[in-house]
């Protein structure tokens, strides 16, 4: 078995509303920074998986992307793998 | 009539809803998340609460605790489910009503008195409850703003699965798509609201229009038993 | 965030450890001489998060025996970890006020939501289940940016915890004032509920028994925290002290309460400890020297959270949500059963023993031998100086005429408009609608909330009874800024009036004493000007002080804090149906003034408008007149004469009145008569005094029980219309008008939805968040 690390980056669909990125972009005036925009705030999840190859692997953590860390009605997502495995 | 209210680590209106339970004349009966069994309830409450901590997605991880393949069979078979606050979530998480609970438009916790419409009264859910009647019924949540697109809204509508709306004066407190504050499923059997009835039981705790609600779910279970 | 390498700083020949830790010389000496020997690393580690400040009370101790301790139905008092009364039907209510102030400075999200954390677990580990949390909290001037900053981070705190743990959070006080801009508090009261025969202690009985810890892994959190953060005056190197903020988990703590509950219940455990400032090293030492044992810990087996913690690290770890529990070696099966049906990691980290010392074991190693008093009981006490500071006027506010301040006594003051005043002090920060806040707390849950917020003291039923418990704090720091002791005093009084006017007996006081550092004679003077205070008051009204909190060290490059002694109190309403509220009921029922007004306007939120005299003092309190209108209050509603009652505090009487129209929408028609000042009629905060309101047909049985009682009872006029009209009559009210020419009326005239308006827009205005 190999150890796999891989993050998924989970962040509201685009159309829908995301407060927490309206109210980081509402702050940015305060720091000056007026040519900022298009601020979403989504999530990062970090996690490592044992399987025999790099696609058994990624094939898990696609299911859990889409059952578990994010909710398809409202939130999209991405996997990537995260450094070299370690066997 | 038996009436199962589901403890998840991390409800914490377990308590408040068997007695509710209790004082719409129900026989209380409190569920272990992890004991996939009902011990006999006709009628399943999932309470408010941060199950799972709320971590991750308010509602996610209890979706995935052995008590919710029986709710699910419990479900699937028509039985009565009343999914209060966090309980809302858990059952949108899950599929089981329709949507999702995004955050509060105001990004806080919103702890207030609610005036609530009640589209239908011919739910098991809703049919104590006097027509034409809004109830007067607290919120307490951080992520209760009701959110579908706008064609399912449309067809949501279209199929009556709009229960609750959040009506003036105090309107609507957390941004909800078209003020829904609680939906009901396809079958009609899977009710979710925010608001918290089972706080409002009680004229000394400024409200009983919780109670109707809480009768309705007793009565409305034993006419499911007999059916 | 990162976090400290190691908690032993490290140290050159010119800086020997114990100083690095925050010893002194002296203290070595006491610690060797207790050891009778010099103490190694790990015991010095020990000793100097044991004798910080925060955990020894060494500075305090000797003045907190002051404090009346005995009363009815005290079942657990100071030195235990809450006060618990009992309230009948086998019934206690536990409850405790405590500080989180240094942490909260730091990092106000996570330092107010572990100050919630640790004042829960103060209470459920006496055997209570937690029913309500009150938050009292003091900023500087609301205009500042950093303050807002911290107001929003320790608000979504308090509530972030408070609301994921399922207790409501029901009462408590905001305010500004600028002494506390680089020093805010944030002070907590916990209340629960338990039956007494579950009532549990923090000690360690029996050697032989198993010493169970359990709750999260020990990390690296807050190293230090106790006696580093609430031990030293606050300055500039507080981005250093950073990593030593804990983190809180309330979802962890809410399985922690349900557990811990479980086990007192099934009668598993002999004695419980909350793990707070110093961890395992207070825990241990804390029981075991209760109970006169001694406790052995095997190091080895304590779970952590990261790797290479050394001993001291995890011995004087802060990490939040652990509990200790004594435990027969029979039931630790049972014990460890219950932990894992709720998820919750529990070890055996050691035994009790009968050789009264606290031993650190690491394999066949002994890594510390200390006896466990003298990390506790034993250790080492200051008697501190106290000097009364030479006497300094307040400086007359900025832009406020000089020709204002002179005002002779006795005459009314020049241009004053005292409707457009009562505007703005029902808008003025300190007194306006709490909204803002209570509306991000969750004060339903648990579904005993009968009343909340802002409308006084909180109310929740006991459920199975007739009866309620009513709950209230508050602190009087403008006056205790003048006289510590007055201030301290005057908190009592109107902690206790507030619970009072609900018709329910005060049983019980806790306080948390807000002073700066120790050393400086000035703040010392005040803090036990404060405990006299608080010891004359409470004997006065004959209230035992079950506990409390002593915070030193608030103080900052600009100076210290206004002398704050916060007061909670906790009483007893027999019959929930007869409660009464602050709220005008219905039109044509009587208002009347019960108790007199004193002159002083010094301290009051008008003075902090529009300056006080010079020679004004605040106004003075007689304990016997506060205790004979507490009494006439509850016999008044025991035999249901009241339709309302408020008590006359912040603002004044007026503020009382015109809370009693916003609330109701009712409006209200009075002659005041004024023997003094207008200002001081209607804005004076004089103590012993409450605005009640009847009606027709009981207000002469309720002032014959006055008269009776010897309490003085004015009638002022009805409730009734759409407007708050406040006539002032007598000679002291003419001149002012005919001073400033026609068309300025001195009488208060105002509808009462401009009343409404400026209370309810105060706060979001003043925090810059207007919709």
């Amino acid at each position: 078995m190999t150890t796999f690390r891989f993050v998924v980056a989970v962040m509201p669909r685009a159309g829908i509303l995301d407060p927490q990125g309206r109210a980081v972009e509402g702050s940015l005036p305060h720091l000056h920074a007026t040519e900022v925009h298009d601020v979403r705030v989504g999530r990062r999840i970090e996690l490592a998986v044992d399987a025999a190859d790099a696609g058994a692997a990624r094939s898990i953590v696609d299911r859990l992307a889409g059952e578990l860390f994010a909710n398809p009605l409202i939130e999209a997502w991405r996997v990537e793998a995260l450094g070299e495995p370690v066997a | 009539m038996r009436v199962g209210v589901v403890v998840f680590p991390g409800s914490n209106c377990d308590r408040d809803a068997l007695h509710g339970v209790e004082l719409a004349g129900g026989e209380p009966v409190a569920l272990w998340h992890e004991e996939p069994d009902l011990h006999g309830a006709e009628v399943v409450i999932l309470p408010g609460g941060f199950a799972y901590g709320d971590y991750l997605r308010a509602g996610v991880l209890a979706r995935f605790s052995p008590v919710m393949q029986a709710v699910r069979d419990h479900a699937a078979g028509g039985g009565l489910v009343l999914g209060i606050c966090n309980g809302f979530q858990v059952l949108a998480e899950a599929g089981l009503v329709p949507g999702a609970l995004l955050r509060n438009a105001s990004l806080r916790f919103e702890h207030r008195w609610v005036r609530l419409a009640v589209e239908r009264t011919d739910t098991p859910f809703t049919r104590a409850v006097p027509a034409g009647m809004t109830l007067r019924l607290p919120i307490a949540h951080g992520e209760g703003n009701f959110f579908l697109p706008d064609a399912e809204l449309d067809a949501l509508e279209a199929r009556g699965g709009v229960v609750f709306r959040y009506a003036p004066p105090e309107g609507n407190p957390n941004g909800s798509a078209r003020d829904i504050a609680g939906v009901i499923d396809r079958r009609g059997n899977v009710c979710g609201l925010m608001p918290h009835p089972e706080r409002a039981a009680e004229p000394l705790l400024g409200s009983a229009d919780g109670l109707l609600l809480l009768r309705s779910l007793v009565a409305g279970g034993l006419a499911a038993a007999a059916a | 965030m990162t976090i400290v390498e190691t908690a032993v700083p490290a140290t050159d020949l010119a800086t020997p450890l114990h100083r690095a830790l925050g010893l002194t010389d002296e203290e070595l000496a006491a610690i060797g001489a207790r050891l009778g020997r010099a103490p190694n690393d790990l015991e010095l580690a020990m000793f100097s998060v044991m004798w910080s400040e925060h955990c020894s009370y060494k500075s305090s101790r000797p003045w907190l025996r002051r404090l009346p301790g005995a009363g009815r139905g005290v079942v657990a008092g100071q030195g235990e970890n809450a006060g618990v009364i009992s309230i009948g039907d086998g019934l206690a209510v536990a409850f405790k006020l405590e500080s989180h102030n240094h942490p909260s400075a730091v990092e106000p999200y996570q330092g107010a939501a572990t100050g919630v954390g640790g004042i829960l677990r103060d209470i459920f580990t006496m055997g209570a289940r937690p029913i309500a949390v009150l938050d009292a909290l003091k900023f500087g001037d609301p205009d500042d940016e950093r303050t807002r900053h911290l107001v929003r981070g320790v608000v979504h705190g308090v509530g972030g915890y408070g609301n994921c743990v399922g207790v409501p959070t029901v009462g408590g006080e905001l305010v500004f004032d600028p002494s506390y801009r680089d020093n805010p508090l944030v002070n907590v009261m916990a209340v629960g509920l338990l039956e007494e025969r579950h009532l549990t202690r923090a000690a360690a009985p029996g050697p032989g028994n198993a010493v169970v810890l359990f709750g999260s892994a020990t990390g690296r959190d807050g190293i230090g925290g106790a006696s580093v953060l609430a031990s030293a005056t606050f300055n500039e190197t507080s981005a250093a002290k950073r990593p030593t903020v804990q983190v809180g988990d309330p979802f962890a703590e809410k399985l922690l309460i349900e557990a811990s509950l479980e086990l007192i219940e099934g009668g598993l455990v002999e004695g419980l400890q909350d793990l707070g400032a110093a961890g395992i090293t207070c825990a241990v030492s804390e029981t075991a020297d209760r109970a006169g044992t001694g406790i052995l810990v095997d190091l080895d087996v304590i779970p952590r959270r990261e790797t290479g913690m050394t001993p001291v690290e995890v011995m004087i770890s802060e990490s939040q949500e652990r509990m200790l529990a004594i435990v027969r070696p029979a039931l630790v099966a049972d014990v460890e059963g219950v932990c894992r049906r709720w998820g919750i990691n529990a070890t055996v980290i050691g035994r009790v023993t009968d050789d009264g010392a606290i031993r650190i074991v690491s394999g066949a190693t002994e890594l510390a031998r200390i006896p466990a008093a003298a990390l506790t009981s034993d250790a080492i006490v200051y008697q501190r100086e106290a000097r009364a500071p030479v006497h300094e006027r307040a400086a007359p506010a900025p832009g406020v005429h000089r020709e204002l301040l002179e005002t002779e006594p006795g005459l009314p003051e020049r241009g004053m408009d005292p409707g457009a005043v009562l505007l703005a002090l029902l808008g003025h920060p300190n007194l306006c609608s709490r909204a803002w806040l209570t509306t991000q707390y969750d004060e339903t849950v648990g579904a005993d909330t009968v009343e909340a917020g802002e409308h006084g003291a909180a109310v929740l039923r006991v459920r199975g009874t007739p009866r309620a418990l009513v709950m209230a704090t508050d602190a009087c720091a403008g006056v205790a800024s003048q006289d510590p002791y007055l201030g301290a005093a005057l908190a009592v009084a109107e902690c206790t009036r507030n619970v009072a006017v609900t018709g329910a007996r005060p049983l019980g006081v806790t306080d948390c004493l807000n002073y700066g550092d120790p050393g400086r004679p000035e703040a010392f003077w005040a803090f036990t000007e404060a405990i006299r205070g608080v010891a004359d008051a409470c004997r006065a009204l004959e209230l035992p002080v079950t506990g409390g909190n002593v915070s030193f060290y608030n103080e900052s490059g600009s100076g210290a804090i206004a002398p704050t002694a916060q007061i909670g109190v906790v009483g007893l309403l027999d019959d929930i149906d007869r409660r009464v509220g602050p709220v005008f009921r219905s039109a044509g029922d009587v208002i009347g003034l019960l108790g007199s007004t004193t002159p002083g306007l010094a301290g009051s939120v008008y003075a902090s408008l529009a300056g006080a005299s010079l020679d004004d003092r605040p106004p003075g309190l007689e304990l016997g007149r506060e205790r004979a209108l507490q009494e006439l209050l509850i016999e008044a509603a025991a035999q249901g004469l009241l339709a309302s009652a408020q008590d006359v505090s912040g603002g004044g009487l007026a503020i009382a009145i015109a809370e009693g129209c916003i609330w109701s929408g009712l409006g209200a028609e009075l002659d005041l008569a004024v023997g003094s000042t207008p200002a001081l009629e209607l804005f004076g905060e004089a103590p012993s005094r409450a605005v009640v309101s009847t009606t027709p047909e009981a207000w002469e049985r309720l002032a014959d029980l006055a008269a009776g009682r010897g309490v003085p009872l004015e009638r002022m006029g009805r409730v009734g219309g759409d407007r708050l009209h406040i006539r002032l009559i007598g000679l002291a009210a003419t001149g002012a008008a005919e001073e400033r020419g026609a068309g300025v009326a001195d009488d208060v005239d105002v509808p009462v939805g401009a009343l409404e308006h400026a209370w309810t827009a105060g706060l979001p205005r003043a925090l810059g968040e207007e919709a």
